[in-house]
């Protein structure tokens, strides 16, 4: 392909054209104004959502302020998540250490906020001055009486990924220390969903209605004592590859829980994600009301979505999220209301997820590994693309370059897992694609009347 | 209740921010940049802080923030940044193609000690840097200052990359530095100047960059910003006006130092009499004259606050923010007869308590006065719930305190995250205040309106 940094060559491919063998799961090309962001950040919206804990930052306050309740994690009781602890370290604690401002922001914290657990995050400059903020947490859950978990998000210590592996680490520290007895029921724990706009709460009803017992959810509305007695359920149920996996693959191996991969996004991903659980337990009750619940709700589902599809139909998309495993629920469900993706990327994704890419989608889509503004706006107007799915810092390119666009990562306000998701999934897009606000848009106005605009 | 874990007590603290009135140095930096045309701002640093910058910039502009990063990693970090920063300077160059890449630090890559004049000579000497093409630079660690600090080091690195002493001086053209403003505060500014028509330049210069129209093409450079014409003609100018101690005091300095240009403190023409004195610095430093059109429209903002001054006398009002925009508000409050009664910073400058506090005792009032560590917005909420205040104005963090105490909410500041208008409807001179009065007394009145019982509820106000 022409026109890309000769450094990203091997991340940008045409569907059966090139060759295609992604070079992902490399740092970003220096310069680029990547989308992607930092280990830090990677830890931060996984453990965010747990409501009854303090989340402190032990650095400058930056990584405090930027990160003070963007993601729109819900909680059904406390709010702590949504406060922003920063111990706001500054010169002189860069050079003679941040420890003692740390021990004093843990003690004032637990005793005016009596939180269940705090979790303190180390950023960059935590990784320099070498604070030993594992002695200062140890000490401190000794001294108070909670759990004082540190978690090692050092920013430049890798990629967001690193992150995700850092919380989950933290995570497992508390599993296990619950006193809680095992459930009668079949349970499970749901990992990797983190109640965006309620999001948990609808997948939760799933499997309530299928018989299942939820044991806990990682990290959506959930609580320290529900993740301290994760040990005791049956099975890890994982979605959104990237984050949670290796906390499943640890629990494994520790607690001998087996895991299963799904997705919650979609008709197909959703049903199959329900069966495959009902499945696992073989509880004929268990799979009677799963085949009950699906076949209700694809019913009321399917004449709504074609609806859409009528109106849909030949739409094109470009699909860039953080992971490429949400890529392929996407080209599927865009698929399902009569929308051909031409573009798909991920920020992260990895070479099995992306190895699985091309058979999904049409020859000439362009699949891309972190890529940047200046490439994306090129694809989407090459590929003439009507749509953008994506996140915060794609949102006003599209908007730019006259495209619809719906959020698929923190900013959704409306829940898109599941079968109600799916629905108003269709709805968004229908509603962006085919807003009257276009018809003031000298570009598509053109396309809209003539079509002789590419 | 959303902050249900605030308690009312306040009980000292000395190390830790709770719900911070401040964020960093370098998203600063970066806001500074935007305001050079066809310039680039870098961050040297690792990735998530560009990332969060673009971020928070992208929610509160709605636009597209173009910026890169040295993306760091731990070799990086070990063996310095020098050659992250210079493959990216090759990179930027070659496919983003700016005229200027402006350099800020971040907390990482000041800590390990790159230094930044060295690596850019060091770029330059080995032909990195093309013909033609300029490279500016400006320290911003994370744990000095904060936000306000990082703009106001661009400014002066910018200042710093183009200002020429010169032996010609252009009598009546002035330089303004706006400090950290709207682009549609900017825009009136030039606005203002131009029905004086008076002669200026004004660096950084936001609008038309970061309120640019839907066109269905992406301006990777959009057309406003200063120009580097321009930026080399500020040593030629007669004077500058610096409005805001912090913001633009700084960079009107270096430019003293530098380029021998006098500069004149003022504060940000926010309200009646702020405006009243910079259009008569600018009258006398330009020789314009003040227009007609621009005496009209401080009658009309007259004539309004006089219709409606009842509805204004006495509301106490709690307010938090960067303290440029604080001063300002806080007088134009106070001449509308209102109690700032609460005042928080979380941006540290004793500059800012004793003109607070002068302006206090200037109008007979009393108020908290608190900033830099720990004036944050937990210290403020815990204020009000121990005094509630009939207005709260500030940033949009302060909705969960505007919404847990049920008090009117107006939104003003950096940033603005779930509303629009800001980057239109400027908050500066006498329109701005206009719109900012207007503003207030909508939310007194649909507050009256839904809290009056039945048997005196009023049609005409």
């Amino acid at each position: 392909m022409q026109g890309i940094l000769k450094e990203r060559v091997k991340q940008v491919f045409k569907n059966g054209t090139d060759h295609f063998d992604m070079s992902c799961d490399t740092p970003s090309t220096s310069g680029s104004v990547s989308q992607r962001a930092c280990v830090f950040c990677g830890s931060r919206v996984v453990l965010y959502p747990i409501a009854d804990a303090v989340h402190l930052v032990h650095g400058p306050i930056g990584c405090a302020s930027y990160t003070w309740d963007i993601r729109g994690a819900l909680s059904s009781g406390p709010e702590l998540h949504r406060y922003s602890f920063s111990t706001d370290l500054k010169e002189k604690e860069v050079i003679f250490g941040g420890e003692k401002k740390l021990e004093e922001s843990i003690v004032y914290l637990a005793k005016r906020f009596k939180p269940k657990a705090v979790f303190v995050y180390s950023t960059c400059i935590i990784g320099i001055i070498g604070d030993d903020v594992e002695r200062v947490c140890k000490q401190a859950t000794e001294n108070i009486g909670i759990q004082i978990i540190p978690v090692h998000s050092e920013g430049f210590k890798g990629t967001k990924k690193d992150g995700y592996k850092a919380a989950c680490s933290a995570i497992f520290r508390l599993i296990g220390t619950g006193k809680g007895t095992k459930p009668k029921k079949p349970s499970i724990n749901i990992l990797g969903e983190f109640n965006l706009a309620g999001e948990s709460w609808i997948i939760k009803n799933y499997y309530k209605q299928m018989g299942v017992h939820i044991q806990s959810v990682m990290t959506g509305d959930s609580r320290i004592e529900a993740i301290s007695n994760a040990h005791l359920a049956d099975l890890n149920v994982v979605q959104c590859s990237g984050s949670m996996l290796s906390l499943a693959k640890m629990m494994e191996e520790k607690y001998n829980i087996p895991y299963t991969h799904v997705s919650y996004f979609g008709i197909e991903d959703t049903a199959a994600a329900l069966y495959e659980v009902a499945k696992h337990f073989g509880n004929p009750e268990i799979i009677k009301n799963t085949k009950e619940l699906v076949t209700k709700e694809i019913s009321q589902l399917t004449a709504i979505l074609n609806e859409y599809k009528i109106k849909l139909q030949g739409k094109k998309a470009a699909v860039y999220v953080g992971g490429a495993f949400k890529a392929f629920s996407l080209v599927k469900a865009l698929a399902r209301i009569g929308m051909e993706v031409v573009i798909a990327g991920s920020q992260t994704g990895n070479k099995d997820d992306y190895n699985q890419l091309p058979n999904m989608c049409r020859p000439g889509t362009i699949i891309v590994d972190d890529s940047n503004p200046l490439e994306l706006s090129r694809f989407v107007q090459e590929r003439d693309a009507d749509l953008f799915v994506g996140g915060v810092k794609e949102r006003p390119l599209a908007m730019k370059l006259g495209l619809g666009f719906c959020d698929h990562n923190h900013e959704r306000k409306i829940p898109l897992a599941g079968f109600e998701g799916m629905k108003n999934f269709a709805q968004e897009i229908y509603i962006s694609v085919m807003s009257p606000v276009w018809k003031f848009h000298e570009f598509r106005q053109k396309k809209q009347i003539g079509g002789q605009n590419d | 209740m959303l902050l249900r874990h605030t308690p009312k007590e306040v009980i000292e603290r000395n190390a830790l921010t709770i719900n911070p009135a401040k964020t960093c140095q370098p998203i600063g930096a970066m806001y500074a940049a935007l305001g050079i045309h066809r310039c680039f701002p870098h961050s040297h640093g690792s990735q998530g802080c560009c990332a969060y910058h673009r971020s928070t910039l992208t929610r509160h502009y709605k636009e597209p923030i173009m910026a890169g990063t040295s993306s760091f990693t731990e070799g990086a970090s070990v063996f310095g940044g020098q050659a992250n920063l210079v493959q990216a300077l090759d990179n930027i160059y070659t496919i983003y193609k700016p005229d200027i890449v402006a350099v800020h630090t971040t907390c990482l890559s000041e800590t390990i000690g790159d230094d930044i004049p060295q690596i850019v000579s060091k770029a330059q000497e080995s032909g990195k840097i093309p013909e033609g093409k300029y490279i500016v630079y400006a320290s911003t660690p994370s744990y000095v200052g904060s936000h306000i600090t990082g703009f106001a080091n661009m400014v002066s690195g910018i200042i710093q990359g183009f200002a020429n002493q010169s032996e010609r001086v252009i009598e009546n053209r002035i330089n303004i530095i706006p400090g950290w403003v709207e682009p549609s505060d900017m825009a009136e500014i030039r606005r203002m100047m131009s029905l004086m028509r008076a002669k200026y330049i004004m660096v950084p210069d936001t609008s038309d960059v970061l309120d640019a129209p839907l066109t269905g093409r992406h301006e990777f450079y959009p057309k406003g910003g200063t120009t580097i014409k321009e930026l080399q003609s500020l040593g030629e100018s007669s004077m500058t006006l610096a409005l805001g101690h912090f913001t633009s005091v700084p960079g009107a300095e270096t430019l003293r130092r530098l380029a021998d240009v006098p500069y004149e403190f003022q504060d940000i023409p926010i309200g009646i009499s702020a405006t009243d004195r910079f259009l008569m610095a600018a009258s006398h430093a330009t020789g314009a004259e003040i227009s007609e059109s621009l005496e009209t429209e401080r009658g009309q903002l007259v004539d309004m606050i006089s219709d409606m001054q009842q509805y204004l006398y006495g509301k106490s009002v709690a307010i938090y923010g960067d303290p440029d925009q604080l001063i300002g508000l806080t007088e134009f409050l106070l001449d509308l007869d209102m109690h700032p009664k609460y005042i928080i910073s979380g941006s540290a400058g004793k500059v800012f308590t004793k003109r607070i506090n002068a302006l206090m005792e200037k109008y007979g009032k009393e108020a908290i006065v608190k900033n830099g560590p720990q004036a944050d917005m937990f210290y403020l909420h815990q204020l009000i719930k121990n005094e509630k205040v009939d207005l709260l104005i500030g940033n949009t963090y302060g909705k969960y305190m505007a919404r847990d105490e049920d008090i009117p909410f107006l939104r003003y500041g950096f940033p603005i995250l779930d509303r629009v208008g800001h980057s239109y409807f400027p908050s500066v001179g006498y329109k701005g205040a206009m719109y900012m009065l207007k503003n207030i007394l909508d939310l007194f009145l649909d507050r009256k309106d839904r809290d009056a019982p039945e048997e005196s509820f009023e049609l005409v106000m």
